[in-house]
């Protein structure tokens, strides 16, 4: 298991340094369900827009860590945090944070599509009613759907229950409602998982059109989607660490051999 | 039990006993449900063969009397339906109220856990029980005396306890990731409750809230205790207003020895459970109507 050493206690520097400046970061974060750790001691930044992936076998917390960065896991019972986030420069949990104002700007897709039981346009116009939008939202609803790639196909049935899309188009919608909202940061939970090839690459696509406008972190099974879409990748392991760096050098000169032998497949 | 036919696999192809085992099961069960719709069938069979013929405009539209022939269900019927209006309005919003809160926004210590056990309990308190409180805050406590109100308030005791446990069976059966959706898109709990949980729950909702209405309107033994008057001869004119109701009219001519009374009691229970049928009716289009509108 000599593999399986942390980055921190390796050769990387503890605080991992990017050229871009950082819109979250995690310092030693450790996220625990029960008293049981699922995410342990943790840390990196996250760069503004940019996408961040983060990679691992299934279980390893990369979900647990994602609900972290919009407060999501504040719905989970006995979950406690320790270390810290800071959301450009403050404190992610500090008392003068409001939950609610934080997810409106730290918008999620989740890794289950999870529409509203109500139409396709109540799905997407929804949250910004709620908040307080003021412009038309048919131009809004029009052009979340068409940035999620679904507008061709739900157009003619804007009032059709949502529940009547297919597994693929539901989690568009999900992506499109999240859109309407033009969150600072946009947090997606294997986006892409019941998507076929053809919409994958539309959203991923949506992602590079995206990214100049949001921060984006995914989580992804997909290598290659990681390695397309991504700027930065973290890898995890167990709830650790192993490696976190440029989309290009993990993928091409992973650090540690761990990394290499997951990104390549050879995992075991 | 034959050996499966592909040997060397491990399992023992029962089949047939398996089937013959729900075959059994099921008939079982259809057995028990046409037992009960038989038994209803007999029941109504009975009331129907007494009291058709005394079921007539002149039935409804008149005031009970010393003669037979001239009495009617007037204001039986008219109490009945007050008792309903105001029943609904005043339990259905406090239970569904505290379903909500209890499911949704409290913390789930020690304190709520209490509360829920005694709400079961409450449910389970016989009606008499409750009508000797209704007598004692609402006639006595409040001097609202015998009127309508004392009786829906009452009413409104008995029934709350149903509605809450069904109200919150209903919400806690709401998927949720729907509540995540929306605590993702920056919604506040009671954003969340009011646009997505409450409509979700609606349909569970609205059959414990029918349930509890029609036990409410068969209920006799409450109204009695409150002293619901037996021989009502003007219409209520607001809820202040003494009343009877159909229980207590039909109880009322049960208990008379004449043959014709008997006849007419029939008679009322017919209409009692046309009203009956009515709201479930009611309920079922409106449960249908709301589900369409969720898938
Ligand atoms: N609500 C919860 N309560 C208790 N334990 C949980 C909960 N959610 C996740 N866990 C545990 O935390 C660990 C990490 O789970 P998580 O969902 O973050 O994994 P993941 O990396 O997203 O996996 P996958 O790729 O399969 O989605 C797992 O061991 C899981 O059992
Ligand atoms: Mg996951």
């Amino acid at each position: 298991m000599t593999s399986m050493t942390h980055p921190e206690q390796g050769s990387e520097s503890k605080h991992i340094s990017i050229a871009e400046p950082s819109i979250l970061d995690l310092q030693n974060v450790t996220i625990s369900y029960s008293g049981k750790a699922a995410v342990r001691n943790v840390s990196f930044p996250i760069a503004e827009h940019k996408i961040t992936s983060i990679i691992g076998p299934s279980g390893c917390g990369k979900s647990t860590l994602l609900r972290a960065l919009n407060r999501m896991n504040d719905f989970v019972d006995d979950v406690s945090l320790e270390g810290t986030i800071s959301y450009l420069g403050e404190n992610l949990y500090g008392k003068d944070i409001d939950p609610v104002t934080l997810r409106r700007r730290i918008g999620m897709v989740f890794q289950k599509p999870n529409p509203f039981p109500k139409s396709i346009y109540r799905n997407v116009s929804w949250g910004p009613q709620i908040n307080g939008y003021k412009q038309p939202l048919d131009d809004l609803v029009e052009h979340s759907l068409v940035q999620a790639a679904l507008w061709n196909e739900v157009k003619d049935r804007l009032h059709e229950s949502a529940l009547s899309l297919s597994g693929g188009q539901q989690q568009r919608l999900c992506i499109a409602r999240a859109l309407a909202m033009s969150p600072d940061i946009l947090l997606m939970d294997e986006p892409c998982s019941a998507l076929d090839p053809i919409s994958t690459s539309h959203i991923e696509d949506l992602l590079f059109e995206l990214k100049s406008q949001y921060t984006i972190v995914i989580v992804t099974h997909n290598m290659q989607q990681a390695a397309r879409a991504s700027d930065y990748t973290a890898f995890l392991e167990m709830g650790m660490l192993i490696e976190f760096g440029a989309t290009k050098q993990m993928f091409t000169v992973p650090r540690q051999k761990r990394t290499e032998e997951y990104v390549t497949g050879r995992f075991g | 039990m034959q050996k499966s036919r592909v040997s060397g696999t491990p399992y023992i192809d029962n089949l047939v006993a398996r089937r013959r085992k729900a075959r059994l099961f099921r008939t079982l069960c259809a057995g028990v449900t046409w037992l009960g719709v038989v038994l209803l069938g007999l029941l109504l069979y009975q009331a129907g063969v007494d009291g058709i013929k005394w079921l007539d405009w002149q039935f409804l539209s008149s005031f009970p009397s010393r003669f037979p022939e001239k009495s009617g269900i007037k204001s039986a019927l008219f109490g009945t339906l007050w008792l309903i209006a105001l029943i609904a309005i005043i339990s259905i919003p406090i239970s569904v109220a505290t379903a909500l809160y209890l499911q949704e926004f409290s913390s789930k210590g020690r304190i709520s856990r209490l509360i829920e056990l005694n709400i079961s309990n409450l449910a389970g308190v016989p009606s008499i029980v409750y009508g000797i409180i209704g007598l004692a805050i609402f006639v006595r406590g409040f001097q609202l005396e015998r009127s309508l109100i004392s009786g829906a308030l009452t009413m409104s005791l008995l029934i709350s306890p149903v509605i809450i446990i069904a109200s919150r069976e209903a919400i806690k059966s709401v998927p949720v990731n729907i509540r995540h959706a929306a605590y993702a898109l920056g919604a506040t709990r009671w954003q969340t409750s009011w646009s997505h949980v409450l409509p979700a729950a609606f349909p569970g909702i609205l059959t414990g809230v029918i349930l509890a209405l029609s036990r409410a309107i068969g209920e006799t033994a409450p109204l009695i205790m409150i002293g619901a008057l037996t021989y009502v001869a003007f219409l209520p004119a607001g809820p202040m207003d003494a009343f009877t109701a159909l229980p207590i009219q039909i109880f009322n001519w049960v208990s008379r020895p004449q043959q014709e009374f008997h006849e007419l009691a029939a008679a009322a229970i017919i209409v009692l459970l046309a009203v009956l049928l009515v709201m479930n009716a009611a309920a079922i289009y409106i449960r249908h109507k709301s589900e369409q509108k969720l898938k």
